[in-house]
């Protein structure tokens, strides 16, 4: 019997990935969070979602959309098995292998505790014997599912999702709805959704999810009309505000905290995105921009700044730092202006590191502190009050109030003269130059805008934290936010928003921690694998903007045809400056 | 047409005010003003006797001489694949700290059990090995994974593909070998102390000596390969134009692969090369020598390879002498501390007084334009 | 006085002279045609007029100013706009703003303006609208109504080639370069063509330079025609005296044989 040539090659690979996640830890670790209590935790959703994925790619074979795709349940299901039971056995193989010799001399994590959560507590003999049936049938469950019919399909997944949804934010759900009784009755002491609730919870999304795909495409239509359709829109963005106003009212102090570094990420994601995705100047450095703003109000409002104290007011500080920020934009970007596209990526990283660099060096400790930084950065007055970051559930306000400032300016800018003469330059800088634009003062432009959003996130850190340190500043921070615009969508505002709640809500920014905590460890390892698997699977982003999407999917025939064209533009351009 | 000539990439224009230009003057004027008051201060604080002594300026250039040449064997990588592929490598740091990180298991069980100092030569030989066919391995499978799905893509898709590949090897390595830092073990006696050579005691250490070695041997041979070798051949006919060179009938996938090996297995040798000088090891030792090799490679004109060599050597003596000699000059404290930023601020200065390297850039003609 | 006047242009790229000693002048609304054999330095020229190269030597003074080394956005500015062999167009924005990107050096709004919603930047966006649909409607029903918010990639070659000429307008010119307008055209796509650039100087006032290979379009469109070979100037004149001229018939057909070679 020959073995699908899918199958052959889904099976090892999945094997191969259940191998790694066990030895880097990421499965015994996640075994810490409970999902469904007490029969699955988030490490057993990590261990079986290879065999599960997998399966269903065998299943689903060559993709080509030419054709309708044959769908067929027991096939699939035979196909995902298999891969499944391949899977299985690497990983047992793995595991085998390993448990005589001690490597944790070498390898930290890979030791019993390990095989014991591989093998379901149950030894390596029986152990493993379960680990390859459970593997074999959720193989066999994601191969069916690719067989299965829409509705079915759409029905596992949206249950699915929401039962993942109420487990991982478990945290934001109990402070919403406080009352003890019924937090009690959907999630378990111990932390995790109870068994029942998980139960109604996906019988929920299965039928009202069903009901509500038959209205969404009349909604959708009734959005599309002009009169009715503005209407509904604009309700939609009032009771979208309305939440947003009423939602750190309802939370504790650790949702709030984490809110507002969402925000402030949301902030530094709405600058990065005029320079990345609106100009297509790829800076590596733009957390330089966002010191220039902390430190500068550190030195400015702090009575404990090293040398030059005048202690002012946050808000008087604060248009003083734009300017400072805009001054710095135009110190980096006047030197990168004429260099190639990535030359300027790596020249912007360098003046990042110098930034940081020099202000941890003992030359300018005597003005910024070096090592020990600046403390006693004072909250920020607003009439009577005074908030910092001891009152997360205020200070989330004002930092929405700069979001909003900055989402309002990068939508006025896209769509104006200098939005379009941005876009006229990522697309081809040379032609913008022709037709007249100057791509200098557009390029500083960008550099500065980006940089005064940057300088309002700087601002905010400071006064809510209290205190600036360097290690808030390393390039760690400007790839971080990079990932942030990239995963929700280049040159897209709300795309911006999606990202940053996204990564640092959930998985936690470069110094903070998400909503799940057990992924502190692993976190840029997911940033990096989240970052390659977009680049080569969707590179326009979750939610794209109209230009961007065009640009790298758009109307694929069409665009192949045309692509195909352009393919031959650097031999004509060469040819082009001879003839 | 006639000629595939690519027109120039600067645009000389006739003088007239323009801010760009007259800033770029300004800071090479600026610069150009505080390196010579700092080189002129370091001397005169010699004459005077203050400041480091003659041996301590002469060690320090030596072993900036040794980090440099270990730079340099990391630019060759970067280069290589600039050359061809017309990107930006970032994750190639972390093929030099694979081979490092693993090259350490090689090092511990013969250090544990005696071999490493009864037979010092052939447990290096062990280590260099290991850790060469670790980094052409990791390298190999970056391609095939991450990077050749994306042949075709417009250019900055690569690169911010290398900068997710680069975080997710280094977090691999993380969780793999644990945050903390290892250590190698101690150069053998034999190669610890100094140099000497037919009874004349030289003030290099037999470490150091061993590591310039290694590397103007690795370059020889690279040189060798690319220059006179088919396989060497059919890797300059696919950077000079990728197209041509499969309808000539040379296979561009396998020697793409080839191109990612060779420069995996330099930054495998780089690896030996930082386990005997600085010995210790952890998840992040790829990230700065590879943004410093980058800058070497950059230094040196990006796509040649004895550019690559040259601009490491040079990127070590700046950033070794540079800060003592420079700032120290100028009378700033710590310098130390700086040795980094002055390798940033050396790329800054590069790619604005020389845009092009020391020796001139080597590129195909679609990354010219 | 000429409306541009080139002389003694040089440009040498990598030690081939791909213009050499070129001298050239053209009068407001005339119509010059440059032709030559393929790499004669014809798009040389324009890259250098337009400022894409400066000249190694040479002067260009354009409606009486000295421009030759000068920004390729100053010297749209000054009023010289272009085409390209290749179009390159923006292919992802739209068609209309592709027009609208076009009159950026002629209007002034920058951020504060974007950010406040001032008045003047709401009427200048009105007008930048207005006049980009208005330039659109110059080439007829090829380049109008629902396909303004098409973005230009969709467009066939023959429109990206209408739609180049909409942007160069759009920069309010007074002299146009027009490299290679009909290449890859149908013969009525040629025609309809040719007779644009005759509207461009009756209806818009516009003067135009533009290499062509077509000689049916030569003839019918210029008043005078310039032939470069090898980055030379080798004849000038009306289109009966280049079509009979012996050394356009070599430059384009090769000595003939068995000819002195003196």
């Amino acid at each position: 019997m020959s073995i699908d040539r899918y199958v052959r090659k889904w099976g090892p690979v999945a094997g191969l990935v259940m191998s790694f996640m066990a030895a880097i830890g990421m499965i015994r670790s996640f075994d810490g969070r409970m999902m469904i209590n007490p029969v699955l935790s988030l490490g057993y959703i990590a261990l079986l979602l290879p065999p599960a994925v997998f399966g269903y790619l065998a299943a689903r074979g060559e993709v080509n959309v030419l054709e309708e795709q044959e769908r067929d349940v027991p096939g699939g299901a035979v196909k995902g098995a298999m891969v499944g039971l391949i899977a299985g056995l690497v990983t047992v193989v793995f595991m085998l292998v390993t448990a005589p010799f001690d490597l944790s001399g070498f390898f930290p994590n890979i030791n019993d505790a390990m095989v014991d959560v591989m093998t379901f507590h149950q030894g390596l003999g029986l152990g493993s014997l379960i680990l390859i049936a459970v593997s074999t049938a959720v193989g066999a469950m994601g191969g069916a599912l690719h067989g299965a019919s829409e509705v079915v399909r759409a029905g596992v997944l949206r249950s699915l999702g929401w039962v993942m949804l109420f487990a991982l934010f478990e945290l934001v759900v109990t402070d919403i709805i406080d009352v003890r009784a019924i937090v009690r009755f959907i999630y378990a002491a111990g932390g995790g959704l109870q068994l029942w609730s998980a139960l109604i919870i996906a019988a929920l999304a299965w039928w009202l999810g069903g009901r509500y795909a038959g209205r969404r495409a009349e909604f959708s239509d009734m959005a599309k009309a002009s009169e009715a359709g503005s209407r509904l829109r604009y309700s939609l963005i009032g009771i979208g505000i309305l939440l947003l106003i009423i939602l750190p009212m309802l939370v504790g102090g650790i949702v709030n905290e984490l809110l507002i570094n969402v925000a402030l990420f949301i902030l530094m994601g709405l600058g990065l995105n005029i320079v990345v995705g609106q100009a297509g100047l790829l800076d590596l450095g733009y957390v330089a921009f966002f010191a220039v703003g902390a430190y500068g109000t550190a030195v400015l409002t702090s009575p404990l700044s090293p040398t030059f104290a005048p202690a002012l007011n946050w808000w008087l500080a604060l248009p003083i730092v734009m300017i400072f920020a805009a001054i710095a934009g135009v110190l980096v970007g006047t030197p990168v202006i004429r260099m190639r596209g990535d030359y300027l990526a790596i020249v912007t990283l360098g003046f990042g590191e110098i930034v940081r660099l020099l202000l941890l060096s003992d030359w300018l400790t005597p003005y910024f502190g070096g090592a020990q930084g600046i403390t006693r950065i004072p909250g920020i007055t607003v009439g009577p009050l005074t908030i910092s970051g001891t009152s997360p559930e205020l200070f989330i306000y004002l930092t929405m109030i700069f979001v909003a400032i900055a989402a309002y300016i990068s939508y006025r800018a896209q769509n104006s003269r200098v939005g379009r003469a941005w876009a006229a330059m990522r697309e081809d800088e040379d032609v913008a130059e022709a037709i007249g634009i100057s791509t200098v003062k557009a390029k500083l432009v960008a550099f500065v805008t980006g940089a005064i959003i940057a300088s309002f996130a700087g601002a905010l850190f400071s006064a809510k934290v209290g205190t600036v340190f360097t290690n808030s500043f390393d390039v760690l921070v400007s790839i971080i936010i990079l990932v942030v615009v990239i995963v929700g969508g280049m040159g897209s505002i709300r795309g911006v928003a999606l990202g940053a709640l996204m990564l640092i809500g959930i998985l936690g920014g470069p110094k903070s921690q998400g909503l799940l905590t057990e992924f502190a460890e692993f976190k840029l390892l997911i940033y990096g694998a989240i970052l390659v698997f977009m680049m080569l699977k969707r590179p326009e982003g979750l939610l794209p903007s109209v230009r961007r999407s065009r640009e790298l999917h758009g109307a694929e025939a069409e665009q192949d045809a045309w692509l195909d064209r352009r393919g031959d533009f650097v031999d004509e351009d060469a040819e082009e400056a001879i003839t | 047409m006639s000629t595939d000539l690519a027109p120039e990439v600067a645009k000389p224009r006739r003088f007239k005010f323009n801010w760009v230009d007259s800033f770029l003057w300004f800071v090479r004027v600026a610069a150009l003003i505080a390196i010579t008051i700092g080189v002129v201060g370091s001397f005169q604080n010699f004459a005077a006797g203050e400041g480091p002594s003659a041996t301590a300026w002469r060690d320090l250039i030596i072993s900036s001489i040794t980090t440099g040449s270990m730079y340099g064997l990391i630019a060759l990588g970067y280069s290589m694949v600039y050359g061809v592929l017309g990107f930006i490598n970032f994750a190639h740091g972390e093929v030099f700290m694979s081979g490092t990180m693993v090259g350490l298991i090689s090092a511990t069980m013969p250090f544990n059990n005696g071999f490493w100092d009864s037979s010092p030569f052939i447990s290096i030989v062990v280590v260099l090995l290991v850790a060469m066919i670790t980094s052409t391995l990791v390298a190999i499978v970056i391609e095939r994974v991450a990077y050749r799905p994306l042949r075709g893509a417009p250019r900055l898709i690569p690169l911010i593909t290398s900068i997710g590949v680069s975080f997710f090897v280094q977090y691999a390595f993380a969780g793999l070998f644990g945050v903390a830092t290892r250590n190698y073990p101690p150069s053998p006696p034999g190669l610890a102390a100094d140099l000497s050579i037919f009874g004349i005691t030289l003030p290099i250490s037999g470490t150091r000596a061993l590591v310039i070695a290694v590397a103007v041997v690795s370059m020889i041979g690279l040189w060798y390969f690319v220059t006179k070798t088919k396989t060497g051949s059919a890797m300059r006919a696919v950077a000079e134009d990728k197209e041509i060179a499969g309808l000539m009938g040379i296979d561009v996938d396998k020697t793409i692969v080839t191109t990612f090996a060779v420069g995996g297995a330099m930054a495998g040798v780089a690896g030996l090369m930082w386990a005997l000088l600085f010995r210790g090891v952890d998840f992040l030792t790829g990230f700065l020598p590879g943004i410093k090799a980058f800058t070497a490679a950059v230094l040196g004109g990006i796509g040649n390879l004895p550019g690559a060599m040259l601009g490491g050597v040079l990127l070590g003596l700046f950033e070794g002498v540079g800060p003592l000699l420079v700032l120290g000059g100028l009378g700033i404290p710590g310098v130390s501390q700086l040795k980094d930023a002055v390798a940033f601020a050396a790329l800054v200065l590069v790619l604005i007084f020389r845009p092009t390297g020391l020796l001139g850039e080597r590129l195909g003609s679609e990354d010219r334009v | 006085m000429a409306l541009l006047d080139i002389r003694d242009l040089q440009k040498q790229f990598g030690g081939v002279q791909a213009l050499d000693g070129v001298d050239f002048h053209i009068d407001e609304g005339e119509i010059v045609s440059v032709i030559g054999p393929n790499g004669a330095g014809k798009t040389s020229f324009f890259n250098v007029i337009s400022g894409m190269f400066a000249p190694d030597s040479g002067t260009i003074v354009f409606d009486g100013d000295h421009v030759a080394g000068h920004l390729p956005n100053e010297i749209t500015e000054r009023g010289i706009a272009r085409t390209f062999q290749n179009v390159r167009l923006f292919p992802n924005l739209t068609v209309l703003e592709n027009v609208m990107v076009g009159q950026h050096c002629r209007t002034d709004q920058g951020m504060w303006g974007a950010i406040l919603q001032t008045k003047k930047q709401k009427a200048e966006e009105a007008r930048i609208e207005e006049n980009a649909k208005e330039i659109l409607s110059f080439f007829g029903t090829r380049l109008a109504g629902y396909r303004h918010d098409q973005p230009a990639f969709v467009l066939s070659y023959a429109n990206r080639r209408r739609l180049e000429i909409a942007r160069a307008m759009a920069t309010e010119p007074k002299l146009l370069l027009l490299d290679e307008p009909t290449a890859g055209m149908n013969p009525r796509e040629t025609i309809e063509l040719t007779e644009l650039i005759g509207k461009l100087r009756s209806e818009r006032g516009l003067t135009v330079v533009i290499i062509e290979h077509d000689m049916k379009v030569v003839r019918d469109v210029s008043d005078r025609v310039v032939v470069l070979d090898h980055g030379v100037k080798i004849a000038e004149g009306d289109y009966e005296t280049i079509s009979t001229n012996d050394d356009v018939i070599e430059a384009y057909l090769g000595r003939p044989q068995g000819a002195d070679d003196e």
